[in-house]
C-alpha cells in the first residue's frame, strides 16, 4: 500500500496538471477524430494511437523527473549525434517518396531530424545559458550557425515541414535570448530579398505548393485537389458541423490524409466553427501554459528551452491549420496531440515533458 | 526580483519578448479563427453545395426501349442485358494505366481502344465510357476481385438491341447506333436533352428513327452517394424510368421473308399493301444488310463492305429508287382518261404499229400493230399506241393533275423516314426543274412517252402500290404504314396508328371496276398469264419495263446487252381480283421485261399470302418469248426509221 502510494507521488510530484489536463484533453479529441476518419477500417487505428499515447505519456513523465540540469547536459552530445546522423542520412540515407530522409541502422530505421527537433532547442539554450553573462553579437552569430547546419541537411532532403519546424525552434530561443530587433528587421529585409534566389533553389514540388496556395483551382485533379477538398470540409461543416461520424467528405474518402497531416478538416467537418473555437482555445490555453512556465523559469537555459518549446506548439498547430484550411502552402506538418502517428507524439510529449520538467524543479532550485 | 538573475534588464527583456511572442500567438489563432468564420459562416452555402455535388450524382436511368413485333408478335427487334466495363475519366487516376491495368484482367483490343478514343472525344469529362462490351461472366469476376486498383471503372449491366430476324425487314425495321453530335443538338433543340442524358444510342434509319421518341421512353434517376473514388455508396432516391412503348407492326414477318426469298439476292424492291387500310403488309429492299452490325458500333472492314458494294445494301430501294414505271403506268391513264372524260371504255383506236407526231414516230413494239384497241384490250395487250395517242390528247397538265390526285409524285407519308418525292412531269415542273430557259419549256412530244410510263417519269414501287391501292380502294386514300399500333407497356394503352382515310379521290365505280376488270384480263389471257399459269385465285397485274439505255435505231435485245443495261421489269398486281386483300409493285432491276423477273415474285408472294403455299426457293426467271408483247419503247426518229 505504502509502495503504491509512493509510486503514485513519484508521478504526481513532477506533474504540471494544468499542462496535463490540456493535453489530455488534446488528446481526447485526437482519440475520437482519428476514430473517425479511420472507423471504415476498424478499430486498428485506434488501438495502435492508444498505444502511442501511453508509450508518450510514459516518456513526458520520465522525462519530468528528470531535472534541467542533467537535460542540459544532453544538449550537446545529442545536437552532435543528430548533425553526424544527418550527414549519414545525406551519404547513405534510404529514399522513400523521392525524399532522402531515413537512415538504417541494422534492424531499425531512424529519421535523424526527428532528433534534432529536440537537440535544436537544448543545444541552443544550452549555448545562450554559457554565455549568458556576456552575450555578444558573436554569439548570435555562432548560434545561427548552430542552427542553420542541421538545416541545410535537412533541407537538402528534401523535407520543408520539418527544416520549418526546426528553424523555428531554433529561432525562437535565439529571439528570447535577446537578438535585437534590428537586426531581426535586417535579416527580414535580406530574407525578403532572397525569396526569388530561394525560389530558383526550391524543388518542383515544392514550388507546385506554393503556386497551388496562390491558386488551388489551377490544378483541381493534381495538387491543388488536397486543399480544395479540405476547404470544402470545413466550410460545409459550417456553425455547427456536421455530426460526430456524419462528415461525408471524410467517409466518402475525399479527404486525403485524413488521419495525418489533414485531420483538422476531418474535425472541423464534423464540429464545425464551434469545434474549431473550441480547439483554438485548448491551444491557446497550452501555449498561455507554457509561457507562464517560461516567465516563471529560474535559469536562462529554461525559460529559453520553455519559451521555445511553446512556440514550436504553436508554430504547429498555427501552420496545420493553416495549411488545411488553404491559407498555407501544404508542408508535411501535423496538427500536435490529434494527428496520428507515434514519432511525433513521442516528439511533442517529450516536450510537455521538459515544460513540466522546468516547472516543477523550479523550487527545487531555487531552495 | 530573483537572485538568478544577472539583471533585471535581462529579465525585463525576457518578459517583454514573451509578451510580443503570446501577442503574436493570439493574433495567428486570431487570423485563423477568421479564416473558419469566413469558411464556415461566410462561404458555408457555397461549401455546402461543393460538398453535396461532390457526395451526390444523379445518375440517369436509361429507360428499356420498346420492342418492335411484326402483326402476328414475332419480335423484330428487342433488348437483352450484358455486362460492360466502363471507364469515368475523371476518376480514374491515369487513363492510359488504367487501361492497361484493365488489359491484364480482361480482353481489351486495339478496336476497342480505338472506339474509346473516338468516345472520349466526343464525351463529357464526368460521363463513363465503355472501355469493353459483353464482358464473360469469367470476365467480371476477375475484374470485381481486381476493382480496388481501378478507382473510376465500373462494370455495368447495359441493355443491348438486338433483331432477331437479322437482315430480315432491316430497312423498314432500321437500327440504332451511338448517338452522334448532329443528333445530340437535334435532340437538345427538341427538348429532349433532359431525357437523353443517359441514352447514348439513337434510331438511325427505319421504324427505329422515326418512332424514336415512342420506342424510348421516359429516364428514370438515381441520386447516389458516391466516394472519391466515383463508386456508388448507396443510393438515396430512385425515380424508376418508364419503359418506351412497344410499336406492333402491320408488317407480316413471313410474308416479308417470302418475298425477300425470291428476289433470291438480285436488287429491286417490293412494296405490299392493304388497300382497305394502307398497312404496309411487306417492305422489301434487296439486297439488305444485318442492323446488327451497327448496335455495338459497326467494324471499320465491314462499313468498308456496305458502302463500297456496287449494289448498295444499305439504299432503301423500296422508298428511295425511283424509275419509270413502264407499262404498270398504263391502267392508271386509262383512269385518268375515264376521269377527265377524254375516252370511253368502248372507245377504240386502229393501231398501226406507230404513231407518228410531227415529224417523229413512236413505234409499238409489236411489228404491225395490235390492229383495233379499246380501252381493256390496250392493258390487256399492252398498247403503246392506244397511250401515245391518248397522252398526246389529254396533255400533261392533265395527266400530272389526275396522277398526282392518286398520289404520283409526292411522299406517300410512310413512317419511315426517307421517302423519295418521284418525278410527275408537268409544264411547271419542268419549269423548276431546268435553269435554263430554253430547257424549261415543255414539248408536246415529251407528253408522249410519258403516256407509257417513260420519259420523266420515276416512281417508287411504294409509290405504284400506294396508287395503285387507291384506285381500288374507289379512292379512299390511306397513308401507308409500318406501324398498326402503339402500346404504352405500363398503362395497357393501346394507340392506332391509321384507322381514318386521309382523302378522298373522287373516282366512279364502273372506271374503276373497268381497270380492275382489264388488270385481271392481264393475268388471265395478257402479258402476265405465263407468271400466273395454274394459280388458284384470280388476280390482277400489268407488267412494265423501265428502260435504262436508249437504242437509236435498232431493236432491244437483252442478250446482247450488258446485265447493268438491261431494263428494269416492273409488275404491279392485286388480288384477289374481285375483292383485293393486298395489292403489289415489285421492280427488279436489270430484271427485263415485266413479265420476266417481277411477275414471278408477285406470284411467290400472292401464292404465299392468299394459299399459305411456300415456295421452294427464289422466283424463277421467265424466258423470253418470241414475240415479246410488253417490250420496251423504242423511239425513232421518223427520218432514220424511213
Amino acid at each position: 500500500m505504502k509502495l503504491i502510494k509512493r509510486f503514485f507521488r513519484a508521478i504526481v510530484d513532477h506533474l504540471d496538471m494544468p499542462l496535463f489536463l490540456i493535453v489530455l484533453a488534446l488528446m481526447g479529441v485526437g482519440l475520437l477524430t482519428v476514430f473517425s476518419a479511420t472507423s471504415s477500417d476498424g478499430f486498428e487505428k485506434l488501438d495502435k494511437q492508444l498505444i502511442n499515447m501511453a508509450v508518450s505519456t510514459a516518456i513526458m513523465l520520465l522525462v519530468a523527473r528528470t531535472p534541467p540540469q542533467t537535460l542540459m547536459r544532453f544538449a550537446v552530445p545529442l545536437y552532435i549525434t543528430g548533425v553526424i546522423l544527418l550527414l549519414g542520412v545525406a551519404l547513405f540515407g534510404i529514399v522513400v517518396n523521392g525524399s532522402r530522409r531515413w537512415l538504417s541502422l541494422g534492424l531499425v530505421r531512424i529519421q535523424p531530424s526527428e532528433i534534432m527537433k529536440i537537440a535544436m532547442p537544448l543545444m541552443l539554450a544550452w549555448y545562450f545559458h554559457k554565455h549568458e553573462s556576456l552575450l555578444k553579437l558573436r554569439h548570435f552569430l555562432i548560434a545561427g550557425l548552430i542552427l542553420v547546419i542541421p538545416i541545410g541537411f535537412i533541407l537538402k532532403q528534401p523535407d520543408l515541414g520539418t527544416s520549418l519546424l526546426i528553424g523555428a525552434s531554433g529561432f525562437f530561443v535565439i529571439f528570447f535570448a535577446g537578438l535585437p530587433w534590428k537586426i531581426m528587421l535586417g535579416l527580414g529585409a535580406v530574407g525578403g530579398a532572397a525569396l526569388p534566389f530561394a525560389w530558383s533553389l526550391m524543388h518542383d514540388y515544392q514550388r507546385r505548393r506554393v503556386m497551388t496556395l496562390l491558386d488551388p483551382t489551377s490544378d483541381p485533379l493534381g495538387a491543388g485537389y488536397h486543399i480544395i477538398q479540405s476547404t470544402i470540409a470545413i466550410g460545409s461543416g459550417g456553425g455547427l458541423g456536421k455530426g460526430y461520424l456524419n462528415g461525408s467528405q471524410t467517409h466518402l474518402e475525399f479527404i486525403p490524409e485524413k488521419h495525418t497531416d489533414f485531420i483538422f478538416a476531418v474535425f472541423s467537418e464534423e464540429w464545425g466553427l464551434l469545434g474549431n473555437g473550441i480547439l483554438l482555445v485548448l491551444f491557446t490555453l497550452l501555449i498561455a501554459r507554457g509561457l507562464m512556465i517560461a516567465a516563471a523559469a529560474p535559469t536562462m537555459f529554461s525559460r529559453l528551452l520553455a519559451a521555445a518549446i511553446t512556440l514550436v506548439f504553436f508554430i504547429y498547430a498555427f501552420v496545420n491549420m493553416g495549411m488545411v484550411s488553404g491559407i498555407l502552402p501544404v508542408v508535411g506538418v501535423p496538427l500536435p496531440f490529434i494527428s496520428y502517428g507515434g514519432t511525433a507524439l513521442v516528439t511533442l510529449m517529450l516536450g510537455i515533458g521538459i515544460l513540466m520538467s522546468i516547472q516543477t524543479h523550479r523550487m527545487l532550485v531555487k531552495k | 526580483m530573483s537572485d538568478f538573475y544577472h539583471s533585471e534588464q535581462d529579465s525585463d527583456r525576457f518578459r517583454n519578448r514573451l509578451l510580443v511572442a503570446g501577442t503574436g500567438v493570439l493574433l495567428a489563432f486570431l487570423l485563423l479563427f477568421g479564416r473558419f468564420f469566413y469558411l464556415q459562416i461566410v462561404q458555408h452555402e457555397y461549401y455546402s453545395t461543393r460538398a453535396e455535388s461532390n457526395r451526390i450524382s444523379l445518375v440517369p436511368i436509361m429507360p428499356n426501349r420498346g420492342n418492335i413485333v411484326d402483326r402476328k408478335g414475332i419480335i423484330l427487334a428487342r433488348n437483352y442485358s450484358a455486362f460492360t466495363l466502363e471507364i469515368t475519366p475523371s476518376k480514374t487516376l491515369g487513363l492510359e494505366e488504367t487501361i492497361d491495368g484493365l488489359a491484364e484482367i480482361v480482353e481489351i483490343q486495339i478496336k476497342d481502344r480505338r472506339r474509346f478514343k473516338r468516345l472520349l472525344e466526343e464525351s463529357k469529362n464526368f460521363e463513363s465510357i465503355p472501355i469493353r462490351t459483353r464482358l464473360s461472366d469469367e470476365e467480371v469476376a476477375r475484374f470485381a476481385a481486381n476493382r480496388y486498383r481501378f478507382p473510376g471503372v465500373e462494370v455495368k449491366a447495359r441493355l443491348f438491341r438486338q433483331y432477331p430476324e437479322g437482315p430480315m425487314a432491316a430497312h423498314a425495321i432500321g437500327y440504332i447506333s451511338r448517338i452522334n453530335t448532329k443528333e445530340k443538338e437535334a435532340i437538345d433543340e427538341g427538348g429532349h436533352g433532359a431525357n437523353y442524358k443517359g441514352t447514348d444510342h439513337i434510331g438511325k434509319i427505319g421504324l427505329e428513327a422515326h418512332y424514336e421518341y415512342d420506342l424510348h421512353g421516359t429516364a428514370g434517376h438515381e441520386q447516389v452517394e458516391v466516394d472519391a473514388g466515383g463508386r456508388a455508396v448507396r443510393v438515396l432516391s430512385r425515380t424508376a424510368p418508364i419503359p418506351g412503348n412497344n410499336l406492333t407492326l402491320t408488317l407480316d414477318s413471313q410474308l416479308q421473308k417470302v418475298a425477300e426469298q425470291a428476289f433470291g439476292g438480285r436488287r429491286g424492291s417490293l412494296a405490299a399493301i392493304d388497300p382497305s387500310n394502307g398497312a404496309v403488309l411487306a417492305l422489301v429492299s434487296s439486297p439488305a444488310f444485318d442492323p446488327n452490325m451497327f448496335v455495338d458500333g459497326i467494324r471499320f472492314d465491314d462499313w468498308d463492305e456496305l458502302n463500297n458494294n456496287p449494289d448498295k445494301p444499305m439504299l432503301n430501294r423500296a422508298i428511295y429508287s425511283t424509275h419509270p414505271p413502264g407499262s404498270t403506268f398504263k391502267p392508271l391513264m386509262a383512269l385518268s382518261a375515264l376521269t377527265v372524260g377524254k375516252r370511253t371504255p368502248g372507245q377504240a383506236i386502229a393501231d398501226p404499229g406507230y404513231f407518228n407526231f410531227g415529224n417523229r414516230r413512236f413505234m409499238d413494239d409489236k411489228v404491225g400493230g395490235h390492229g383495233m384497241v379499246d380501252m381493256y384490250k390496250s392493258i390487256v395487250v399492252s398498247c403503246n399506241t392506244y397511250y401515245y395517242v391518248l397522252a398526246n390528247d389529254m396533255g400533261i397538265d392533265n395527266i400530272a393533275r389526275v396522277m398526282g390526285d392518286l398520289g404520283l409524285g409526292k411522299k406517300t407519308g410512310i413512317d419511315i423516314p426517307g421517302e423519295a418525292t418521284g418525278i410527275l412531269p408537268s409544264q411547271e415542273w419542268k419549269q423548276q426543274r431546268f435553269k435554263k430557259k430554253e430547257q424549261q419549256k415543255w414539248y408536246a412530244g415529251e407528253t408522249i412517252s410519258v403516256g407509257i410510263g417513260q420519259g420523266y417519269n420515276a416512281y417508287s414501287t411504294l409509290h405504284m402500290a400506294h396508287a395503285l391501292a387507291n384506285v381500288l380502294n374507289y379512292g379512299k386514300v390511306f397513308r401507308p404504314h409500318l406501324v398498326n399500333t402503339i402500346t404504352n407497356p405500363n398503362t395497357g394503352e393501346v394507340r392506332t396508328v391509321e384507322a381514318e382515310p386521309v382523302r378522298q379521290i373522287s373516282l366512279k365505280t364502273e372506271h374503276v371496276d373497268l381497270i380492275k376488270r382489264a388488270m385481271a384480263g392481264v393475268v388471265k389471257e395478257g402479258t402476265g398469264a405465263r407468271a400466273f399459269a395454274g394459280a388458284t385465285y384470280e388476280s390482277g397485274g400489268k407488267t412494265g419495263t423501265a428502260q435504262v439505255y436508249s437504242l437509236k435505231g435498232g431493236r432491244y435485245v437483252a442478250g446482247q446487252v450488258k446485265e447493268r443495261l438491261r431494263d428494269h421489269s416492273w409488275y404491279v398486281a392485286f388480288a384477289p381480283a374481285d375483292k383485293p386483300k393486298i395489292v403489289v409493285a415489285v421492280m427488279v432491276e436489270n430484271g427485263g421485261f415485266g413479265a420476266q423477273s417481277a411477275a414471278p415474285i408477285t406470284r411467290q408472294v400472292f401464292d404465299y399470302y392468299l394459299t399459305g403455299q411456300t415456295p421452294g426457293g427464289p422466283a424463277p426467271e421467265t424466258e423470253a418469248p418470241e414475240d415479246a408483247t410488253d417490250g420496251p419503247l423504242i423511239e425513232e426518229d421518223a427520218h432514220e426509221a424511213d
